[in-house]
Parts: structure tokens; C-alpha cells; sequence
């Protein structure tokens, strides 16, 4: 492999990094904004809520980076494709990461809530020192693999040509033929990527589940060897 | 700019036969899913380590990499092994494959729900291992899998969008063709993705209400 | 029925509960009543309770106790009828004349003053011990956070506790948790302490260490107390009153010392003969 190629590799895994954490990054500031809204007292917020989550849970990213940069300057907006690509994601990540916060603020025990209220805390302390700190615990576990969504998800962008990894990899087997090689490669960047945050959410995780005084799970490699016990 | 209605119905005919292709996709990829899911989940439960943690560790691979970049080594890389398959093949093995390792998890939650007497039985009645498994076990973990599968008919359908990667003749892949003679992307690009979402509605609507009819399963 | 199990009792029994002589009307409940579905919890019920009176609530299960409990918290709202704190109507607020329902900020300021000891204790398993029980004081009261943290120290020595000030309260028993609940509904200086059945979910010997902390505390407070216990020796120990409930009325109000030893009504007599009492 020439030099240049590694170069493009390397551009290209670097775009995909920056564009995962973009996306996760609009993605999680939406998530929380729907997720809250959803469980909020507001008829009007519970819609606004319902309608985003609805949508752009059912708009494929690929969808969305499509209409983005063909047809939105149609209508005099301009998108840059990495902004377009990177918006895409967050939306789409962002809609199924607020069930997740919902589904999180939810599971919060009834009688927490109940707590709060003896202590008389306003019903926004209750919510940002009582139920979050708690919710947010039970969010990593999901959350860890909607980054593992997104990190797939970002491959989806290289059809409106974003120099990542997955587009960068069509360049060098445009150029040298080896398919196997080369789209066998991506594949154990991809993966490789995708450890490295399972293990970062992982630590995440353990920290989190401390931080409310629980002995974390098992390691993540237990996943892998998983067998629920074998019938004798 | 404006919509063009015309032009908008001058193309409909052709956008919806890559709708019936996207259809297609998904019905024949589900199916492969359904059937593939079921192997791995009973692969990953086997005696033999040898077995258990090399599909364990495929399984891992497959759904921690990006569809697209298996379709790519599907459509791309299989020829140079004499395999060659048309473009809407690859795509249904790709989203088969893909979506296999999400519906064996579905199974492997149902497999855990049948109780461990259940197992303890088919010893007490010393039936072989693969008897256990077809009269017991599966009769008992599929139907109450099924309500979460169907969640994954609609997850599918959502990626099959991708395949204008290998030019499979989906909604996109044909709005591509028309505007690149138009030169009006708007309408076609616009029509393709509101096909795409509505059809992704209606199908969620109706996972709803097989859902209602037939409980959730949590996984 | 004397209890030779428990080093406190001797003392608290030979330490007549004082008679009591406050403000006759500090809790008032006016016709209150509630329902869930056809289920009539509370039947037209009033009652009050005087400042620094302590009561225990006591009756079958579903007999209402706890609803009331549960209503004094905002926890609950009632049908109709009205409860009153102090003068203040919890749920309402005079406007031009009108009763009209309270707004939140309302029933928040009259709720400042009551708080709750749960069955299930009920610690926020994010929080260490110290900071459960500073939390409120700092966040609802705004006191500064060492005049806080001091006094909550000094509350969490009282109920024995003095040394888990860093735990998680995952780390604690469940008469340790229970314990550290009652320093929290301390710290934020109530003037209504409400406990509901705060042993019941704890072994004998842990329910017997929780109520030996709180025979102290009602020794050396003159905190409003309404409690729900089947504990009966801690309730006669305790209580200035004791009110019988059955189907959502109240059927009986005497000092614990009548009631126990001559209940008048046969609901009452049946109730207690079936109430196996250990603490």
C-alpha cells in the first residue's frame, strides 16, 4: 500500500471520528431536549416532543443527508455536506436516544419522586438533583449502542461525498483494484473503531454506576464469550 | 423554485417500481434475517467453545461494522471468488446477514424465557439435543420473539436506502437517474425520501398493531 | 406487653408522656374526602391535631392512615373538604372571597414545613449519606453549605450514625437507611414530622433500633407528629393521642393509655387483639 493510500486512511478515520462525535454531540443535546420534553407537563412540549421523536426515527440518516445536500438549495440553503452529513446523524441519533432519556427519567423509582417532594424541592430540582443523576445511569448502557449506530451511520454520509473512511476507501480501490484488501480493511477499521468506543462507553459505565454507590457489571468481554447457562 | 406537478408525475411511475424493489429487499433480506438469526442465536448457545465463541465473536464483528461497507465487500469483493451476484442479490444477502445479528438476540432473549424446567424436562425425558431444541425450546422462544421482530422488519426497511451504493434500482438510485437528465433534483430526491418515510409509517403503524394484538416481549 | 427487649423502654414508659396543651387546630382536616374508583379511602373525615402533638393512626390496612399521611405531603389530593396547616389551606387559597385551588408555588410555601419518613426509606441512592441529608437545607432553605453540613453531622450523631457519613446508602442496612431518612426529614426543620409505618419494612431487631432513635427524638422535640405504626408499645410510648380508622372514619380518639387498656369500640377491641405486639 503507498503511502498516500495510509494518508487517506487515516484522513478518512479521522473524518469518521469527527463526524460521530458531532453527530453524538447534536444528537445528545436533542435527546435530552425531546426526551424531557416528553415527560414534561406541557400538552403542547409532550407534542413537539412526540412529532420529533416520530420523524426522525422513521427518516433514514441516508434520507436525510440525500435531501440535504441535493435538494435543500433548491431552496436557497446551502449545506455544507460534512454539516449536512453531520446534522443527519445527530437528528436521526438524536430521536432514538430521547426514548431513551424518556424511557430513563421513567424507570426512576415513583417513590424517588415522592422524596424530593418531602424535601420540597421545586419540581426542576427534583428533576436535575434527584431523577437525572439517576436516569442517567441507566442511559449509558443504551447509549453505548446508539454510538455504535452512529459510528455505522457516519459510513452512510459518504454517498453525498464525505471525504470519510468508507468514501476515501472507494477512492484506493478505485485506484488499485484490490478489493478484498481493501474493503476487508474498512471493515476492521470499523470494527476496531467501534471497540475502542464500546471500551470508553464501558468505563463510562462503571464510573456512572459507582457514582450511585453500584458494583458495576461484568466486563464487556463477557458479552462476547456469553453463553447463558448450557442445558446439562 | 417551484414544484413542478407534472414533472413530480411524469416520474411516479418509475419511482414506485424502486419502491416495489425496496419492498423486494426487504421481505426477501428479512427473511434471510429471520432464518440466519435463529442459526447464530442456537450457535451461540453451543456445548463446543470452538463453535460458541468464533460466531460469538462474527456476530460482534458483523453488527459493530457499517452495512454499507458489507455491501460494498459483498458486491465488490465476491467476484474475485467466482461468486458473482446482481446487485439486488448482494443487497438482500447484506441486509439478510446484517439484520441476523440483531434478530438473534431477539431469539436469544426468547430462548432465555423458556424456563429452565423446561431444559430440565427434556433431561428428565432424555431427548437428544436437537429434539430439545425443536420440540421444546424453539416451539416455546419463537412465537414470544416474534412482537420484538417485527420491530427490526421496519429498522431494515429504513436501511435499504443504502443500496443505491451498488446501484440497485431503489427509489434513490432511480431519483439519481431522472435528475441527472432533468437537471431538477428537487422534486425527485424530495418524492424518493417521502416514499421511503411513508412506507416506513405505515409499516411501523402496523408493527403497532401487531404489537397491541400480540404483547411485547422486552429484550 | 412490657418489653424487657429494648434498654429504652424502661425509661420512656417510666417518663409520662406529657399532656398536652397547644394549639388545638395546628392541622385541621375539614370534611375531607377521597376515593379511588368505587373504593371510598376517606368518608367526610375531620379532625384535628394540635402544635407539638404527637399522633399515631391506627386501623386495618385500606383503612385510610395513610392516605391521610399521604394527603398532608401533597402527595394526594382530596375529593372535597379541605386541610389546613397552621391556618394555611394546603390545597386552596382565598382570592377575592373564593376558595380557589392553591398554585403550586402556594402549596409549596405551606409545604416547606412538613415533611415524610417513608415505609421504604427512600435515600437517594446517588447521594452519600451527608448529602442526602444536607441536599435540602442547602438547595430548598439556602443555608450555607458547612452550617448545613455541621448540623447534619450533628443529626446523623444523634440517630447513631455519626461514622457513615461517607457511604452510599446501598452500603447500609436497611435500620441504618431508615435511620438516616429520619435525619434528612430533621434537617430541613419541620414543624410536621409524618411517618408511615417506617418499621414495616425492617427486621425486629433493626425495626427496634429505628424506634429507640425515635423515642429520643419525640423526648427532646416538640415537632407535630402524625404516625402510621403497627408498632403499638412505641406508639403508647410515644403518642399524646391515638386515633382508631376503619373504613375511612374515625372511630375512636383517646390517649394511648385508655385506648389500649379499655377500648370502648368492639371494632377497636377485635383490631388490637389481632395485632401481635413485639416493639
Amino acid at each position: 500500500m503507498s503511502g498516500e493510500q495510509v494518508g487517506l486512511l487515516v484522513d478518512g478515520a479521522l473524518f469518521t471520528l469527527w463526524l460521530t462525535l458531532g453527530g453524538a454531540a447534536i444528537g445528545l443535546v436533542l435527546a435530552f431536549l425531546a426526551g424531557l420534553a416528553r415527560v414534561s407537563s406541557s400538552k403542547v412540549l409532550r407534542a413537539i416532543g412526540f412529532v420529533y421523536v416520530e420523524f426522525f426515527r422513521g427518516a433514514a440518516v441516508l434520507v436525510l443527508a440525500f435531501w440535504f445536500v441535493y435538494a435543500m438549495p433548491m431552496l436557497g440553503w446551502q449545506f455544507e455536506p460534512v454539516f449536512a452529513g453531520m446534522v443527519a446523524l445527530g437528528l436521526n441519533i438524536g430521536a432514538y436516544a430521547a426514548e431513551i432519556v424518556r424511557g430513563a427519567i421513567q424507570s426512576v423509582p415513583v417513590n424517588q419522586y415522592e422524596a424530593a417532594l418531602a424535601m420540597n424541592f421545586s419540581s426542576w430540582q427534583r428533576m436535575r438533583r434527584v431523577v437525572l443523576p439517576q436516569a442517567l445511569v441507566a442511559m449509558i448502557p443504551p447509549f453505548s449502542n446508539n454510538i455504535i449506530e452512529l459510528l455505522k451511520a457516519s459510513a452512510v454520509v459518504s454517498v453525498v461525498s464525505i471525504p470519510e473512511l468508507a468514501f476515501n476507501g472507494q477512492l484506493i480501490w478505485s485506484g488499485n483494484g484490490q478489493a478484498a484488501a481493501v474493503f476487508g480493511g474498512l471493515l476492521v477499521m470499523y470494527g476496531a473503531l467501534a471497540l475502542i468506543f464500546t471500551i470508553i462507553m464501558r468505563l463510562l459505565e462503571r464510573r456512572a454506576a459507582r457514582s450511585v454507590g453500584r458494583q458495576p457489571d461484568p466486563g464487556w468481554w463477557t458479552r462476547l464469550r456469553r453463553r447463558s447457562e448450557v442445558p446439562a | 423554485m417551484n414544484w413542478d406537478w407534472d414533472y413530480v408525475g411524469s416520474m411516479m411511475p418509475d419511482l414506485l417500481d424502486g419502491l416495489w424493489t425496496a419492498l423486494l429487499a426487504t421481505i426477501f433480506g428479512f427473511l434471510l434475517a429471520l432464518v440466519l438469526g435463529l442459526v447464530f442465536a442456537i450457535l451461540r448457545r453451543s456445548k463446543t467453545a470452538w463453535i460458541r465463541v468464533p460466531i460469538g465473536f462474527i456476530v460482534e464483528f458483523i453488527r459493530g461494522t457499517p452495512l454499507l461497507v458489507q455491501l460494498f465487500f459483498l458486491f465488490f469483493v465476491l467476484p474475485d471468488f467466482g461468486v458473482q451476484l446482481s446487485p439486488l442479490a448482494s443487497g438482500i444477502v447484506g441486509l439478510g446477514v446484517h439484520y441476523a445479528t440483531y434478530t438473534s438476540e431477539v431469539y436469544r432473549a426468547g430462548i432465555d424465557g423458556v424456563p429452565a424446567g423446561q431444559w430440565e424436562a427434556a433431561t428428565a425425558l432424555n431427548l437428544p439435543a436437537r429434539r430439545t431444541w425443536t420440540s421444546v425450546v424453539l416451539p416455546q422462544a419463537v412465537p414470544r420473539s416474534l412482537p420484538a421482530l417485527s420491530n427490526y422488519l421496519i429498522a431494515l426497511f429504513k436501511d435499504v436506502p443504502q443500496l443505491v451504493a451498488i446501484t440497485v434500482a431503489e427509489p434513490f438510485t432511480v431519483a439519481r437517474g431522472i435528475f441527472a437528465d432533468s437537471f431538477r433534483p428537487f422534486e425527485a430526491i424530495t418524492m424518493a425520501g417521502v416514499l421511503y418515510l411513508v412506507t416506513a409509517f405505515v409499516l411501523s403503524y402496523l408493527g403497532r398493531i401487531v404489537e397491541r394484538r400480540y404483547g411485547t416481549v422486552r429484550v | 406487653m412490657e418489653g424487657t427487649k429494648e434498654p429504652m423502654t424502661e425509661a420512656t414508659s417510666a417518663a409520662p408522656v406529657r399532656a398536652h396543651d397547644g394549639n388545638g387546630e395546628f392541622i385541621k382536616f375539614a370534611e375531607v374526602s377521597k376515593r379511588f374508583g368505587s373504593n371510598v379511602v376517606l368518608d367526610d373525615l375531620s379532625f384535628s391535631v394540635g402544635a407539638g402533638e404527637r399522633v399515631t393512626l391506627i386501623g386495618p390496612s385500606g383503612s385510610g392512615k395513610t392516605t391521610i399521611l399521604r394527603m398532608l405531603m401533597t402527595l394526594l389530593r382530596p375529593d372535597s373538604g379541605t386541610i389546613s396547616v397552621n391556618g394555611e389551606y394546603l390545597f386552596h387559597e382565598e382570592r377575592g372571597g373564593q376558595l380557589v385551588t392553591a398554585s403550586e408555588s402556594h402549596i409549596r410555601r405551606v409545604r416547606s414545613k412538613i415533611t415524610m419518613v417513608f415505609q421504604q426509606f427512600n435515600l437517594f441512592p446517588n447521594m452519600r449519606v451527608l448529602r442526602n441529608v444536607t441536599e435540602a437545607p442547602v438547595h430548598v432553605l439556602g443555608k450555607p453549605k458547612d452550617e448545613a453540613a455541621e448540623r447534619a453531622k450533628e443529626l446523623l450523631a444523634l440517630v447513631g450514625l455519626g461514622e457513615k457519613l461517607d457511604a452510599y446508602p446501598s452500603q447500609l442496612s436497611g435500620g441504618q437507611q431508615q435511620r438516616v431518612a429520619i435525619a434528612r426529614a430533621l434537617a430541613v426543620d419541620p414543624d410536621v414530622l409524618l411517618l408511615d409505618e417506617v418499621t414495616s419494612a425492617l427486621d425486629p431487631e433493626l425495626a427496634a433500633e429505628v424506634l429507640d432513635v425515635l423515642r429520643d427524638i419525640a423526648k427532646t422535640t416538640d415537632v407535630t407528629m402524625l404516625l402510621v405504626t403497627h408498632a403499638m408499645k412505641f406508639a403508647r410510648d410515644v403518642s399524646h393521642r391515638v386515633l382508631m380508622f376503619n373504613q375511612g372514619k374515625i372511630i375512636e380518639d383517646r390517649p394511648p393509655e385508655e385506648m389500649f387498656n379499655e377500648p370502648r369500640h368492639e371494632r377497636t377491641q377485635s383490631f388490637l387483639r389481632s395485632v401481635i405486639d413485639e416493639t
